[in-house]
């Protein structure tokens, strides 16, 4: 990641989200995670407009330490559904910045980012499409940004799925 | 030109003492005659009758391949129609689940139904006069299936005249869905929190098989559950177990603690995993519940309620229930190698919502497509399916402890990694593939 300026810019935020993205894309999984507070979740909603992840299922809802099992899982030897293993691209569309969301306020460091994509999940020789959107909320960590929350809303969340293996 | 069809003594001679043939996994003329037969001829779940507590409120699902509707009628009790208009064939309601009011309303030509499916109005009747409509068919209605049992909750359907009747399939099998519903402090289930419907590339009953196949969850989840183990096991000393950890780690126990929990076997291709012990046994106490259930049933009641900790319960032909963890997860079959599976779960009426939290995470964490346990299981599903097609071997073994003297016998608890439960399976697959074709012949 490249420095911050002061204060913060919309383009250190795009780029925040551009890099994110692209190390998930790369397959650099250890360092994706890193971009993580140790509070951090990263939510995949079950239901349209879902408000609930306690009380309501979801497709993912994982604090670090699930999301580390899932990273520590996919460079196992004996992890059967990762042989061949799996490989996902990003096509996001430009970030917006959520000025009226209630959790962004960056005179307190903390800012809300909304990111729209078209992403494939590909392994042996399927290749799966899903769109939706990403909303991240970011915080300034010792002068990095860092996520606390990332939501991934599915347009087609309550679908039928096969497995889906990596993060969008 | 298939060659199963008419020929029972065929459809016999692929269920051995020990093994199975490999066409009950992969030939499509017996996954039509299952949807014919089997599937007519036993109890299949419909759905629960708290997703349709109103008047005129619907779910669509399937029964087999039947598409059905399952609708609360204006006298309360549950129905179940064929989904399909008798004018022209169109599905009559769209909607997973919904409100229909008095009358289901074809989008069609707008002939209505009344909720137990007979014929209530056709516009422009009058060009109907003289027609002989009153001996067709499409006079009569969405079609009624005319077996539906509500069991505490838990609607069955039974789509042929012919067959057992309910407590014959069932007999003691019913005591886990018992158990589930008195774990309730008012004796209610509700179905809570949304559905995980999860595509699989293979055939429903290795699915079924699974569920008591209790010599895989080291192998297969030891990437899961064996990492989530290993994961935990680096945070700091005194760090609270996380409920996730206190879920997944019972998967990657070893082979004698299955062996140990012991597999319950009763007739007709239904059974269960942990008798006396099971990975749902040792989950923290949730502050409140406890209080509520003794004062719902007296302390000793509540001990022998909570101290039933069966794992799997496998319906058969295709539901399996997990009594202590509120869940219940229907395979549907699609095609031969194409299964839907639905992973539903309750709210225990009465009890503390963190119940519910915990019921929404096993859900999440074992049975979503997104879960990595779903994923090791999966994975193994589908090899099977695609190795399944070669020549050199036509066989699946099911042997696992095999014992000459267990045919004929029923409840019986046995060692938990004994494959009978899977052999009670296939034995019962058999019959009721057959017996339609005995009573044409």
């Amino acid at each position: 990641m490249t420095s911050l300026s002061t204060p913060v810019s919309d383009q250190d935020l795009f780029a925040f989200v551009y890099a994110e993205a692209r190390l998930l894309d790369e397959l650099k999984f250890e360092q994706w995670l890193a971009l993580y507070t140790d509070d951090a979740y990263y939510w995949m909603p079950l239901a349209h407009d879902q408000d609930d992840p306690q009380l309501h299922a979801s497709l993912m809802y994982e604090d670090k330490l699930l999301l580390r099992v899932r990273v520590e899982r996919l460079a196992g030897q004996r992890t059967f559904s990762q042989q061949p293993k799996s490989r996902c691209h990003h096509l996001l569309q430009q970030p917006t910045i959520e000025h009226d969301h209630a959790e962004h306020a960056p005179e307190q460091g903390r800012y809300v980012v909304r990111v729209a994509f078209h992403y494939v999940e590909t392994r042996q020789d399927t290749q799966q499409l899903y769109a939706g959107w990403s909303t991240l909320h970011l915080v300034e960590r010792q002068g990095a940004l860092r996520i606390r929350l990332k939501r991934v809303d599915l347009v087609n969340c309550d679908a039928a799925f096969g497995s889906i293996q990596l993060f969008m | 030109m298939g060659h199963y069809r008419n020929n029972p003594d065929a459809i016999r001679a692929l269920v051995r003492d020990t093994e199975v043939h490999k066409d009950l996994f992969v030939d499509q003329e017996l996954f039509e005659l299952e949807m014919e037969q089997l599937y007519a001829r036993t109890w299949v779940y419909v759905g629960h009758d708290s997703q349709v507590p109103n008047p005129g409120d619907f779910i669509t699902t399937t029964v087999g391949d039947e598409p059905v509707v399952m609708v609360r009628h204006s006298d309360r009790s549950v129905r179940v129609l064929i989904n399909r208009c008798p004018h022209k064939g169109t599905m009559v309601a769209g909607d997973a689940c919904g409100n229909t009011g008095k009358f289901f309303r074809c989008p069609y030509h707008a002939w209505t139904f009344k909720t137990d499916g007979s014929l209530l109005s056709i516009p422009l009747k009058k060009g109907y006069e003289n027609t002989g409509l009153e001996h067709c068919e499409a006079s009569k209605g969405m079609a009624a299936v005319s077996h539906v049992r509500n069991h505490r909750g838990f609607v069955f359907c039974r789509l042929s005249d012919q067959g057992e009747d309910f407590e014959t399939f069932f007999g003691d099998a019913l005591s886990t869905l018992d158990n589930m519903v008195d774990r309730s402090p008012e004796g209610r289930l509700e179905v809570a929190g949304g559905v995980f419907r999860y595509l699989h590339r293979c055939n429903w009953k290795m699915l079924v098989d699974n569920q008591t196949d209790t010599c895989h969850p080291m192998v297969a989840h030891e990437s899961s559950a064996g990492t989530a183990v290993r994961v935990w096991d680096q945070a700091p000393e005194g760090t609270p177990k996380p409920m996730a950890v206190e879920l997944y780690a019972p998967f990657i126990s070893p082979y004698e603690f299955f062996e140990g929990m012991g597999i319950r076997v009763w007739q007709n291709g239904h059974g269960h995993t942990g008798v006396s012990d099971s990975i749902h046994a040792s989950y923290s106490t949730i502050p409140g519940y406890w209080d509520a259930m003794v004062t719902a049933y007296g302390e000793d009641r509540a001990r022998a309620i909570l101290g039933d900790v069966r794992h799997n319960t496998v319906y058969f032909p295709n539901i399996m229930v997990k009594g202590p963890i509120q869940t219940l997860r229907i395979f549907k079959p699609l095609a031969a190698d194409r299964t839907l599976v639905e992973s539903w779960t309750f709210r225990l009426v009465g009890a503390p919502d963190q119940l519910l939290e915990r019921t929404l995470m096993y859900n999440r964490l074992i049975n979503a497509p997104t879960s990595v346990v779903g994923h090791d299981d999966l994975e193994v599903y589908e090899r099977a399916q695609d190795g399944l097609r070669t020549r050199a071997r036509s066989w699946v073994n099911v042997g696992r402890l095999y014992d000459p003297v267990e045919h004929g016998q029923k409840n019986v608890v046995t060692n938990g990694t004994n494959e009978w439960q899977m052999r009670n399976q296939y034995r019962a697959w058999a019959r009721y593939m057959t017996q339609g074709m005995e009573d044409a012949a």
